[in-house]
């Protein structure tokens, strides 16, 4: 990157300015760790106006630019461009106003997202999404994302509990998206904002709706023999008119993984299912007495019912370390978000398991069953050649089995980098046309976290009619990814 | 032709021989008894277009809105036509293009608490069919009988259920969507999460109809639940009200209702409803009489949850709005409406919900008084990050005054917008925010 450049940078952020190529490898990935590329430079804005500065000289030398919080995402969404800047939002972390009689939080986009409900807390209140990274990942990455976790069945994802935003657009105007209150007039930004990956611009101020805390949580462990019994109580709770605050599943592997890892203390069991209720007290414990009658009907043999605060927190455990227990039993694996019609859970795990005895390759099951969102962990051995691109494949055939359940490639984690490719399995070309129009309203040239999301660049001044193959395509010599 | 009387010059009208054309591959289309000239009731505003139709399918629709853009027509979308006055008066529209057609609930996938449903499906129609396997769409909007699920998109609708089930935006987790080039396109799916892509379902609801026309949506559902029980209060001052209102979301109970109608000869009362077991309701009523002790326990009026709706009659001319603003901000507005109408004598009567999304009507002959008044509470409620939107009032008040009020600085982003789904403007030109 040219040094007068340089030089304007270094007078926006100072010394919040990386160029040294070995601090440069620190944001090279995410958590998707296999696709890593070194950015041109690395800043570190304080604040708003930073951001912008930024953005406007981005915007006139036509620099693309990639947001990040911590890091932490799964697919490859904060995955740097090779001639573009990183902007890390990691300073611009702070809790700007807590409003409790409206429940609205104010916040910068680089707080982490568990500081929100600490800060709330000793008022009874907490910010719901609850992504398993909660203690470290930003609320600016959770919008981008639109994170959700265990607790979304009840609760909703990030975007239910975003209400209003500052963003820096990539043409370098600042522009205020929804409101404090609700319904504000025109359209519902936040909500297309929400979930873009970055690609529409970068936030830099979001105000969050809280939520107040239940009066009573309770936490039902269940053993079963299998995935399928487990399964069967999932449907029996959910025909039965109760909507838990969430329903988690295991299989056997990962049990074992979590075991070795975090000794949570679960039964040895081929499918466990955690069941948490949540609500006025009378109606809490009344319908964990149901939960427990129709897993016992389902053919659980162990029932634990944690209580308190801490019980809670141990039943817990085992599930929220499941993704990196993994790594006890596997030196590699790959974690993978996928999501089906919940009715199709016990056809696709059928199939998975064909699949992995298929390949000779070892899947632990870890779900949020409630809402049919199946996050197969396949595990394999770098070492062993070949065995890596034959688990890569795996996993992306499990994904191409939920499209074909009516389903989604991603449920949680978010398209990035990793599953652009995929996106064309999912949704037709017309689809994928009428995103980008949003895109080309957003942000013309391509700047914000250019190559995330969609499997090819269109240009937006050309608005197409119908999809015409390129006649390069058409003589078979390239192919559009 | 319907061209609104004040249209912009600048609009290029086509040829007649262009429409005579068009109104021909229309008929083609739809089939001729799918087809007529509009009538007096079709009016729009001021604004009468010339012909109507009602496409069989998805395709039909697409095609119709590929037609009509080709021959440079202004389409006007309508589903149960409850709420045609919403908006500013339309620039022009030659064509009411009628989703009635498209009314099958294509999928009550049960198992999976979802289903997929035509845009021209009535909601109680919706309703009935989810009420089969104990479930129902969590939402409660105005004239259900009558009301389509793709009007009640593309007007936001909401009701009392949204304290505990969110909004549209939370609820729909698909859509299908036809635009002006002919293109229907998917975005969303089936599943209750799913993050592929950008959320279209939600951009949609509440465009009023200007970047696409629905033809499918899929939601997400809830069960119907076992009891529900209601409770009111009356009190003796809005700011009783107010702090009965908040102490009750300030605590860890879980209403699925929590309302306020007040009026200018009525003292304001509090309505409360608790869904679930028995026995939560009734724990959750014992907690509710405890922090609501300073108000008075009244009898609950019939069919109190549809109290909304009552605010469409009465005497006029009238005005009716929609407004929104923060939780606590609810009693200092009413001390607001009582002190701007007081003065000129105007009647006034609302319902809203603790959520901050309400509704109010305005009474009086002097179309100057309802100015004032509604310009007022614009300005305080837009100050303090909230919203007043006219939705049904006389035209002469429309002429005067812009029915949505500000987009703030968001209003280039939203006509970008607008430019890529529709470019020529042919869907609902005018009626929405900023000229939109």
């Amino acid at each position: 990157m040219e040094a007068r450049i340089l030089g304007e940078f270094r007078a926006v952020v100072g010394k919040g300015l990386i160029t040294e190529a070995s601090q440069l490898h620190t944001y090279e990935c995410d958590g998707l760790t296999n696709m890593r590329i070194l950015p041109q430079a690395v800043l570190l804005p304080t604040s708003t106006a930073d951001v912008q500065a930024i953005v406007r000289i981005c915007q006139r030398e036509k620099i693309p630019f990639v947001a990040r919080g911590s890091g932490t995402g799964l697919s490859g969404g904060a995955l740097p461009v090779e001639n573009g800047v990183l902007i890390s939002l990691a300073r611009m972390n702070r809790i700007l106003e807590v409003d409790l009689p409206n429940a609205r939080v104010v916040v910068e986009p680089g707080v982490v997202n568990s500081d929100v409900t600490l800060r709330v807390a000793s008022h009874g209140y907490f910010f719901a999404p609850d992504p398993s990274s909660q203690s470290v990942c930003t609320i600016g990455g959770n919008l981008a994302e639109n994170s959700g976790g265990a607790h979304c069945l009840k609760y909703g994802f990030t975007t239910t509990h975003v209400l209003a935003l500052e963003v820096v657009l990539p043409d370098g105007s600042i522009v205020h998206l929804g409101s404090r209150a609700l319904d504000r007039p025109g359209y519902d930004l936040p909500g297309i904002f929400v979930g873009s990956e970055g690609t529409l611009g970068i936030a830099t101020k979001v105000v969050l709706r809280i939520v107040k805390k239940p009066a009573v949580i309770q936490t039902l462990l269940a053993a079963f023999n299998s995935t399928t019994e487990a399964g069967a109580a999932v449907s029996g709770i959910i025909g039965a008119g109760m909507l838990p605050a969430a329903i988690e599943m295991m299989d056997n592997l990962a049990i074992q993984a979590a075991e070795a890892s975090v000794h949570a203390g679960y039964p040895n069991c081929g499918g466990l299912l955690l069941v948490e209720l949540d609500g006025p007290a009378a109606e809490v414990e009344y319908l964990m007495e149901q939960v427990g009658e129709i897993c016992t009907q389902c053919g659980a043999w162990e029932i634990r019912v944690a209580q308190s605060d801490a019980e809670r927190a141990v039943v817990w455990k085992g599930r929220k370390a499941a993704f990196a227990a993994v790594g006890r039993i596997s030196p590699n694996y790959i974690v993978q978000d996928g999501v089906v019609p919940r009715t199709a859970l016990p056809k696709i795990l059928g199939e998975i398991e064909r699949m992995s005895a298929a390949e000779g390759l070892r899947v632990a099951n870890v779900f949020h069953a409630g809402d049919g969102n199946l996050h197969p962990l396949v595990l394999y051995d770098r070492r062993i050649p070949g065995q890596e691109e034959r688990a890569t494949e795996l996993s992306i055939n499990i994904l191409r089995l939920c499209v074909k359940f009516g389903g989604s490639i991603t449920g949680e984690h978010g398209v990035g980098a990793e599953k652009t490719t995929m996106m064309g399995e999912m949704f037709a070309e017309p689809d994928l046309e009428t995103m980008q129009l949003v895109r080309c309203a957003f942000d013309p040239e391509h700047l914000s976290n250019p190559g995330k999301v969609f499997p090819r660049t269109r240009l937006c001044a050309e608005r197409t009619g119908p999809y015409q193959p390129h006649p390069l395509e058409v003589a078979g010599v390239a192919q559009f990814f | 032709m319907g061209t609104h009387s004040s249209s912009h010059a600048s609009i290029v009208r086509p040829s007649i021989a262009a429409v005579e054309a068009a109104w021909s591959d229309l008929r083609a289309l739809v089939g001729a008894e799918h087809m007529r000239t509009s009538m007096l009731e079709d009016t729009v505003d001021d604004v009468l277009p010339q012909m109507f139709i009602e496409p069989g399918n998805p395709e039909e629709v697409a095609g119709a809105l590929k037609i009509a853009t080709g021959a440079g027509l202004q389409v006007i979308p309508r589903g149960g036509a409850t709420q045609m006055g919403w908006g500013n008066p339309p620039r022009s529209g030659d064509l009411i293009l009628s989703t009635r057609r498209l009314n099958r609930v294509v999928e009550h996938a049960w198992g999976d608490m979802t289903a997929t449903v035509e845009a021209g499906c009535t909601f109680q129609q919706l309703q009935q069919t989810l009420a089969e396997h104990g479930q129902r769409l969590a939402l409660d909007p105005l004239w259900p009988d009558q009301a389509t699920i793709g009007g009640i998109l593309a007007t936001n609708e909401s009701g009392p259920l949204r304290v505990r089930f969110g909004g549209l935006r939370d609820l729909i987790i698909g859509i299908t969507l036809a635009l002006p080039d002919g293109t229907l396109a998917k975005s969303g799916g089936k599943v209750v999460k799913n993050v592929a892509g950008y959320d279209l379902p939600k951009l949609v609801t509440g465009s009023l109809g200007t970047l696409g026309i629905i033809t499918q949506a899929i939601f997400r559902l809830h069960p119907i639940p076992r009891e529900s029980r209601t409770l009111s209060f009356s009190n003796t001052d809005s700011g009783t009200m107010n702090a009965v209102v908040l102490a009750i979301q300030d605590c860890n109970m879980v209403p699925t209702g929590v309302q306020v109608r007040a009026g200018s000869s009525s003292t304001p009362e509090i309505d409360l409803r608790f869904e679930g077991t028995a026995a939560g309701c009734e724990a959750q009523i014992e907690q509710t009489l405890r922090i609501a002790s300073g108000a008075r326990r009244i009898e609950s009026p019939a069919d109190v949850w549809n109290a909304r709706s009552t605010l469409w009659s009465g005497a006029e001319p009238s005005v009716v709005c929609k407004f929104s603003l923060l939780p606590a901000e609810l009693g200092t507005f009413l001390t607001l409406i009582r002190k701007s109408s007081e003065p000129l004598q105007l009647p006034w009567r609302l319902v809203a919900q603790a959520v901050g999304v309400g509704y109010l009507r305005l009474e009086g002959n002097d179309t100057g008084a309802l100015l004032s008044v509604l310009q007022d509470l614009r300005k305080n409620l837009e100050t303090r990050g909230g919203s007043l939107v006219i939705l049904r009032c006389p035209l002469e008040i429309k002429s005067k005054m812009d029915v949505w009020g500000s987009a703030g600085d968001a209003l280039a982003l939203m006509r970008s917008i607008k430019a890529q789904f529709d470019p020529t403007g042919v869907l609902n030109p005018g009626r929405f925010i900023g000229g939109i």
